[in-house]
């Protein structure tokens, strides 16, 4: 085949085992890669306990790395989801991916569990278990430093090892595979760090239609004032968004108890500029380059990161923000939900946190110590623990991130449907709600947006799975990317043919999320979004949702996702989706 | 759903896009409707089961759209490919179904966002919004009728029109809309408020769209007042900017535009390089279609004009250049700036028409009306010197 290296690697840490198997080419048509493929191999034991030897952790590549393909050098890291119970992934940039296919693996799949703290470095097509107790509790920056020439890496830290609900996992020093606690499940099996170098090509069908597929998407990202435009992420980062969302007021501030940062303007990506001079950064063959680092190094803290950490905890003190960023990188920990969790404590504890204050609770989260020990089991379980439920801003157990739901409808509705929890990339809404594209929908309506977010999963388990990155989506569209995915695997297929594969995964995921007794209970928000106004001043008010119409609106979800009444997947779907039905 | 209906039916209407009841639209969210009835409803809810949509336009242009779109299909080979900017960076090509099979039908939105079906219509569709379908068979319209003209120059040249074409070529002069004229006076600068600068820049905006200088959704508009340019947002439609106008300050201290049309960069370089107020950029077709009537048969960059072209081209005294849309490396945003210098106006190579004042919208507006006047004028003048063509209306 073109595009795929049709291998996976199987690791058991048990007993110290590896093997390379090829993957039935029907399979990878039917899932893709990255997120879709990984889903497929999740699913048959997603009931298994998150930390059982025999829950697989999955990392997967999709037939566009290792190519020429815009924005395709990412990956999926998936498991059983620690934080929420659900299905637990997130897309990742750096080289791992790329690095993955050029040793000739499409993905891996890591069970059992090692004696000791161990490493697993992949070579082309050997790889090798090693000994890594020297790197117990060791910060993810220090293991990178002394992995340096062993490929790409993929690190946790020690907040991983020590049991924080919300641990991520470091690929390349600077980019996090940050959600769902995805982090936990690498140290449940021991494993500290993996490593990956190849050599290998990928086999493209068609250079000549790449180029000519890869230019129109060129065109269409310079078109895009998000992408390369003066304002654009390119520019300023990701962190170019957080002046529109505070202009739009529906920036998370104090725990979601408002939606209008007053110091904004103090904290935004042109302050960042200005203090830090970053240079553009990204991952490999990437031309939008939205990551910004220093010349020392230091990275600069994505949008999310800004606006928790600023508005979230009404904290205008940048360089707080800029440590608070770099020690959850250093710990491995998720930076939405440890900012997330921090906000709820100081609601819950009526304290308002110091800069100084917010740097030292993320080191005692990371290290387990203190207050830090109750604080890293998430917002959820500490605001149930302190009789608060209520003031937990989380959906399905993970924190929300930095867009208010108060502010576009259609992102509270993919809020509560996302199979993983609280996320705001699984229908990723606030590119036609806010930012315009492909045309601008009235993000104070329920409307029509049951359709609108379940095509916008269905896109983005696409997008996932290629594994191409979700900005490129403000720009381009399935249409020239079916081009793409045709050039690179010689498989003809259509923008719908894809689309039809992405209602295939979200189901899937839906299916497993169903197996482990998720209801449509779970697809819901926190009662503040329904109770509270998020601001008021009569030119723009951010009203309280109007309930009935969030649970139309579910309802119709459920109806176009052709799920039953309850949210529950239907066998014959499942069957005409080409689905297993246990 | 009832009034959004109505809304679009509206749009096409007064935009000349499609008569008085001839749009189908359709909307799907957990059920499907329509804003009438029609026997082709039947077939086409099917296209909403193959397809992952959620809206859909089906309709007959007006005309002459509907002449053009006929010929142009029925003559393709069953993909049209039109060499405008819009096509080129939105639509790629315009798929042609011949008869109103779903399976053809299906075959063609499956990979692209439109289909023509000659003498029946053209069907588009949106994934997010009816906006979407709208703004696209808008686009087929314009496509259609600048690869038209555009064409018949070349091929008049070349000695290439037979009998039909020329026939309908005839019949189109006759019906073309009377070229735009403005007698009367916009607001009137210097602006001593913001308030006044919306005002303005809206005033603009909506007769810019009235005198079909502009299909509504594209073209953008910007005015520069205390350090900061007020500028249309990207995908808005100039005939309704109440809302849709972005602030952005001169020394980047805020992100905020970024919303703001895909052309902020050129805006902010013509403020810039001319000390230019006001900035006006429609897409008039006359422009359009001679910015691609070049007689260089032999030229190293051949099929690359809307990147680079190595002449300095005129109309008249107004200077044609490459770009692209946006801030790439062929951007126009690299070239408008420059050329406008000392200029009323600079045409970009198969896009459209910027023009630029000092204190309010008066000259740009103006400007944008007398060089599109001038290039419809000379359109004709160039086919006239080969003899066959009527006059123009």
């Amino acid at each position: 085949m073109y595009g795929w290296c049709e291998k996976i690697a199987r690791i058991n840490l048990s007993d110290q085992t590896w093997s390379v198997e090829t993957v039935d080419p029907e399979i990878l048509k039917k899932f893709i890669g990255g997120r879709g493929l990984a889903g497929y191999y999740l699913r048959k034991r997603i009931t298994h306990h998150w930390d059982d030897p025999d829950m697989p952790l999955l990392i997967f590549t999709g037939p566009l790395v290792n190519t020429r393909s815009p924005t395709s050098g990412r990956m999926t890291i998936m498991s059983r989801s620690p934080l929420t119970g659900t299905v637990g992934d997130s897309s990742v940039g750096g080289s791992f991916g790329t690095e993955l296919k050029k040793a000739g693996l499409d993905g891996i799949i890591i069970t059992g569990k090692s004696h000791t703290l161990a490493g697993i470095e992949i070579l082309n097509g050997s790889i090798r278990i090693t000994d890594a107790r020297h790197l117990a509790g060791r910060q993810t920056g220090y293991v990178h430093s002394l992995l340096k020439g062993k490929g790409s890496r993929a690190v946790i830290g020690p907040a991983a090892e020590n049991g924080v609900v919300f641990s991520s996992i470091i690929v390349d020093r600077h980019f996090a595979a940050g959600r769902c606690g995805i982090g936990r499940v690498p140290a449940s099996k021991n494993i500290k760090y993996i490593t990956v170098k190849g050599t290998c090509k990928t086999k493209i069908f068609n250079a000549l239609d790449l180029k000519g597929a890869r230019e129109d998407i060129f065109r269409l990202a310079a078109a895009s004032p998000v992408l390369l435009g003066e304002f654009g992420i390119s520019r300023f980062g990701t962190g170019a968004l957080y002046d529109l969302m505070d202009a739009r007021r529906m920036m998370p501030t104090d725990n979601f108890r408002k939606t209008k940062f007053s110091r904004a303007s103090l904290m935004n990506a042109h302050a960042f500029k200005k203090k830090y001079a970053p240079k553009k950064s990204g991952c490999r063959g990437c031309h939008i380059l939205c990551k910004k680092i220093t010349k020392n190094r230091t990275p600069m803290p994505e949008f999310e990161t800004m606006s928790h950490f600023s508005a979230l905890l009404e904290n205008s003190d940048i360089q707080s923000v800029v440590r608070a960023n770099r020690i959850c990188n250093e710990m491995g920990m998720d930076t939405i939900s440890a900012a997330a969790t921090l906000a709820c404590f100081s609601e819950i504890s009526q304290k308002r946190l110091a800069p100084d204050e917010i740097v030292s609770l993320l080191v005692d989260i990371g290290k387990k110590r203190g207050v830090g020990r109750d604080l890293g089991r998430g917002a959820a379980a500490y605001a149930k623990r302190s009789g608060h439920s209520d003031l937990a801003m989380a959906v399905k157990g993970q924190e929300l991130p930095a867009y208010d739901p108060r502010g576009a409808y259609g992102m509270a509705l993919a809020y509560a449907t996302s199979t993983r929890g609280g996320c705001h990339l699984r229908a990723y809404p606030i590119s036609h709600e806010i930012l315009r594209k492909p045309v601008a929908t009235d993000r104070f309506s329920f409307k029509g947006k049951a359709r609108v977010i379940k095509i916008g999963e269905d896109l983005n388990a696409v997008a996932d799975s290629l594994t191409a990155c979700k900005f490129i989506f403000f720009a381009a569209s399935l249409e020239e990317y079916a081009k793409i995915y045709t050039a690179v695997t010689g498989i003809k297929t259509s923008a719908q043919d894809l689309f039809k594969t992405g209602e295939r995964i979200c189901y899937n995921e839906r299916m497993m999320n169903a197996a482990n007794g998720f209801t449509e209970k779970d697809d819901d928000l926190p009662d503040r979004f329904f109770n509270s106004p998020g601001y008021k001043n009569g030119n723009i008010d951010i009203d309280p949702i109007d309930r009935e119409a969030f649970l139309k609106a579910r309802s119709d979800y459920y109806a176009v996702r052709k799920l039953d009444k309850k949210g529950m997947p239907v066998p014959d779907t499942a069957r005409t989706l080409g689905l297993d039905v246990l | 759903m009832d009034q959004i209906f109505r809304t679009y039916e509206d749009k096409f209407l007064k935009n000349g896009l499609a008569d008085l009841g001839a749009p189908l639209l359709g909307l799907l969210d957990a059920r499907l409707s329509w804003n009438r009835n029609d026997i082709a409803c039947a077939e086409l809810e099917r296209l909403f089961e193959h397809l992952n949509i959620n809206s859909l336009v089906f309709s007959q242009p007006a005309e002459p759209y509907r002449s053009i779109v006929d010929y142009l299909a029925e003559t393709s080979g069953g993909i049209i490919f039109p060499s405008d900017c819009e096509t080129r960076t939105f639509l790629h090509d315009l798929p042609v179904s011949f008869d109103f099979s779903l399976e053809s039908i299906i075959l063609a939105l499956k990979e692209r966002k439109s289909v023509i079906i000659p003498g029946q219509g053209i069907i588009t569709y949106g994934t997010v919004s009816l906006e979407q379908a709208y703004v696209t068979f808008s686009s087929v319209c314009f496509a259609c009728f600048v690869k038209f003209f555009s064409d018949y120059l070349y091929d008049i040249k070349h000695g290439k029109i037979n009998n039909r074409r020329q026939n309908l070529f005839d019949l189109l002069v006759k019906r073309l809309e009377p070229a735009p004229c403005f007698k009367g006076s916009l607001m009137e600068g210097p602006f001593d408020s913001e308030i006044s600068v919306y005002q303005a820049i809206q005033e603009a905006g909506m007769l810019t769209v009235e005198h079909r200088l502009v299909d509504s959704y594209f073209g953008n508009i910007s005015f520069c007042y205390n350090d900061t340019l007020y500028i249309s947002q990207t995908g808005s439609s100039l005939d309704n900017l109440q809302g849709f106008i972005d602030p952005c300050p001169l020394d980047g201290s805020s992100c905020t535009a970024i919303t703001a049309s895909s052309e902020l960069p050129a805006h902010l370089k013509i403020v810039k390089n001319t000390g230019n107020k006001a900035i006006l950029h429609g897409h008039p077709r006359f422009s359009v279609i001679l910015s691609m009537d070049c007689d260089i048969e032999k030229c190293e960059c051949k099929g690359q004009c809307h990147m680079k072209c190595p002449y300095e081209r005129f109309v008249g005294d107004i200077p044609i250049v490459s770009g692209e849309v946006g801030s790439g490396p062929y951007g126009l945003c690299n070239t408008v700036p420059e050329a406008i210098k000392g200029r009323p106006g600079v045409i970009v190579y198969g896009h459209g028409l910027f023009t630029t004042g000092q204190r309010d919208f008066n000259q740009p507006f103006e400007n944008l009306i007398k060089i599109e006047n001038h290039c419809r004028e000379e359109y004709f003048n160039r086919v006239r010197s080969f003899g066959r063509a009527g006059h123009q209306p």
